[in-house]
């Protein structure tokens, strides 16, 4: 277990929809290591949503297990979960999700306030994770004066910005035109090599191609779950 | 999340939306400048009543034997023919009192008519007149701006002298001087010997109209007729000395007027307290109908700032969802809301504070009615401002803090 960031177990998530139970996660097990750039993959409704929500900590399972580095999350309250989305995820939505109202720095350093970083601290910071992602000369540009590309990596400065165990994409590209997509994917690709583990949903088949490893889910289970060098060979 | 950051946050949001942010916290700011500008007109009237109206018009350990009030409000028609048929005070009842009365004070009789014509030269108008025993103006502590009050030698005599207040002076002796010069009253000079100084005025009137003559001039018989005395002022020195001066009056009055224990007074004895009577109503009355006022006005105020934070919440859930993934706990939410809130309307009581002191002046300036700011409305204000805030921001609040994050992140 010891460079694994992500060990889940028998993970199951179960919806009521008035009486009828919709099983989303029928027993995930699996493991991913520390530097690992994963895809998830799989039709619509074969839940990979919500094992991305899962995986975020932006919801609980139903049962099994998950450890996140080390620490079994699972379980825990609604406050210690935000702490675990506050300092181990970073997450990168399809839609971007930045506040509309602040600036690209503004939007990047929202995770240190929820962190308690001292505010002169949380600047310096947040201005490293923007050069970081070739953003140092649009800092204090509103979203809406940032195209697609730059909005998206203003999301991973901000994503990235504490340091998190993992980064987490929900179809980082989906919203995006191929070159930037290709663009995002390079940036993706950097942090991936200099060590930062990456999940990343998706059902585009290029996207996923950036990745070392695939995992497909069908019908809320594992369908394959491959390494790279096995597709392309 | 500390508070700086949750007001910082706050500001930021309410600047983004100007107009709708004013909108909300109007509620609160009319309370609020109703507090301010009420609170500051009563206060100024207290010190104004106090200061200018009791201590002005009758003095400081003062008090006057009278017939009966010299500020009739909304009395009885029963009672003011009661007070008609009261006998008037006499000179005996005078001497006995300035006898009898032990602990020290300054006595002095007055008759006084408010329109009395009198002329000097090719001037001619009305003015009040008053004849006084000389230790009036002690008791008023009138300051001799010129000349000197009556001697002895004219008490006596009943001579034709006159003492004159400031406006008299202006009106019927322009650019002159006065001492020396004549006064006709009543179809006879009086040489003036004696100039006061000037009083200024009360709610707009003049307190320097009159002139004085000695008790015994001739002129004191078109005032009041013989053996009769309007007032019976006494100067004491000190507010204790004053309560016990006024004790022993009444009781050596009743004996003079061989009053029985079950009879009720038949004369009034005035002091600057009981002049205030009426203002006190009015003030009292205010201080009441303050509280409602200002508490109606601050919880439409809260309603209004509670709907608005709630559209706010309803408006910005995917920011709360946004929020929540990235870190924020529930309380972090809660906080920022109700900030948010009470920031708002902070802000009201703060423009509220501006305008109840804009208007407390425009009062003071358009009217004679004073106006004295008191500081600790203005920090009420604020307490209350941030108060309801607070109040109206907790609901919204706690909605925003329960919700899904993941059904947030998914609404538009």
């Amino acid at each position: 277990m010891s460079d694994a960031v992500i060990r889940i177990r028998d993970l199951t998530r179960d919806y009521d929809m008035g009486g009828e139970v919709v099983h989303a996660l029928r027993g995930i097990r699996l493991e991913i290591r520390r530097n690992e750039y994963v895809a998830i993959m799989g039709p619509s409704g074969s839940g990979k949503s919500t094992l991305m929500n899962l995986l975020g900590c932006l919801d609980t399972p139903s049962g099994g297990e998950y450890w996140l580095n080390g620490q079994e999350v699972s379980r825990l309250s609604d406050n210690a979960l935000a702490r675990v989305r506050n300092r181990e995820i970073g997450f990168v939505f399809q839609t971007f999700n930045l506040l509309p109202r602040a600036s690209a720095l503004g939007n990047v350093e929202l995770p240190l306030v929820y962190a308690g970083a001292p505010s002169r601290d949380r600047r310096a910071r947040a201005e490293a994770a923007l050069a970081r992602v070739g953003l140092a000369d649009r800092m204090h540009h509103r979203p809406n004066e940032l195209s697609g590309g730059q909005r998206q990596r203003v999301a991973i400065a901000r994503a990235l910005v504490n340091r998190p165990s993992i980064l987490l994409a929900d179809e980082p590209t989906g919203n995006l035109d191929s070159a930037t997509s290709e663009e995002i994917m390079r940036v993706f690709g950097e942090l991936h090599a200099q060590g930062q583990t990456v999940v990343m949903v998706t059902h585009e088949a290029d996207i996923a191609a950036h990745a070392e490893r695939v995992i497909v889910l069908r019908d809320g289970r594992v369908e394959t779950d491959r390494v790279r060098q096995e597709i392309a060979a | 999340m500390p508070v700086v950051e949750a007001v910082r946050m706050a500001l930021r949001t309410i600047r983004m939306q100007k107009l709708k942010s004013f909108f909300s916290l109007i509620g609160v700011l009319i309370g609020v400048t109703f507090l301010i500008a009420v609170v500051s007109i009563v206060q100024g009237m207290n010190a104004y009543m106090q200061d200018r109206f009791a201590n002005g018009l009758i003095g400081v350990n003062t008090f006057e034997l009278r017939r009966m009030p010299a500020i009739q409000d909304n009395v009885p028609e029963d009672t003011r023919r009661e007070w008609l048929r009261r006998p008037r005070i006499n000179y005996r009842e005078a001497d006995f009192l300035a006898e009898r009365v032990r602990t020290p004070a300054t006595w002095a009789r007055i008759c006084f008519e408010d329109n009395m014509p009198v002329s000097a030269g090719k001037w001619r108008g009305k003015i009040e007149l008053r004849a006084v025993d000389n230790e009036y103006f002690r008791v008023k502590n009138y300051d001799i701006a010129a000349g000197r009050t009556f001697t002895a030698q004219e008490e006596r005599a009943g001579a034709a002298v006159v003492v004159i207040g400031d406006l008299v002076r202006e009106k019927f002796f322009p650019g002159l001087d006065p001492l020396g010069r004549e006064l006709v009253i009543a179809g006879l000079p009086y040489r003036v010997v004696g100039v006061l100084a000037a009083q200024g005025t009360l709610f707009g009137l003049s307190l320097d109209r009159f002139a004085a003559v000695p008790f015994t001039a001739p002129a004191r018989r078109e005032l009041c007729a013989e053996n009769v005395v309007h007032e019976y002022w006494a100067k004491t020195g000190s507010p204790t000395a004053m309560q016990a001066a006024v004790g022993e009056s009444e009781q050596f009055m009743r004996i003079a007027r061989r009053l029985r224990p079950w009879q009720s007074n038949d004369f009034y004895i005035q002091t600057a307290e009981g002049a205030l009577g009426t203002w006190q109503k009015i003030s009292r009355v205010l201080i009441v109908a303050l509280p409602t006022l200002v508490g109606i006005s601050l919880v439409v105020g809260g309603i209004v700032i509670m709907n608005i934070m709630l559209m706010a919440v309803s408006e910005r859930t995917r920011e709360i969802g946004i929020r929540k993934a990235l870190g924020a706990r529930r309380r972090d939410i809660l906080a920022q809301f109700v900030v948010e809130a009470a920031t708002l309307s902070a802000g009201g009581a703060v423009l509220g504070i501006g305008t109840g002191l804009v208007l407390a002046y425009v009062v003071k300036s358009l009217t004679p009615l004073p106006a004295a700011v008191a500081p600790w409305s203005i920090g009420l204000a604020v307490v209350l401002g941030v108060a309801v805030g607070v109040a109206a921001g907790v609901y919204p609040a706690l909605r925003a803090s329960r919700l899904d994050p993941i059904a947030a992140l998914r609404a538009e």
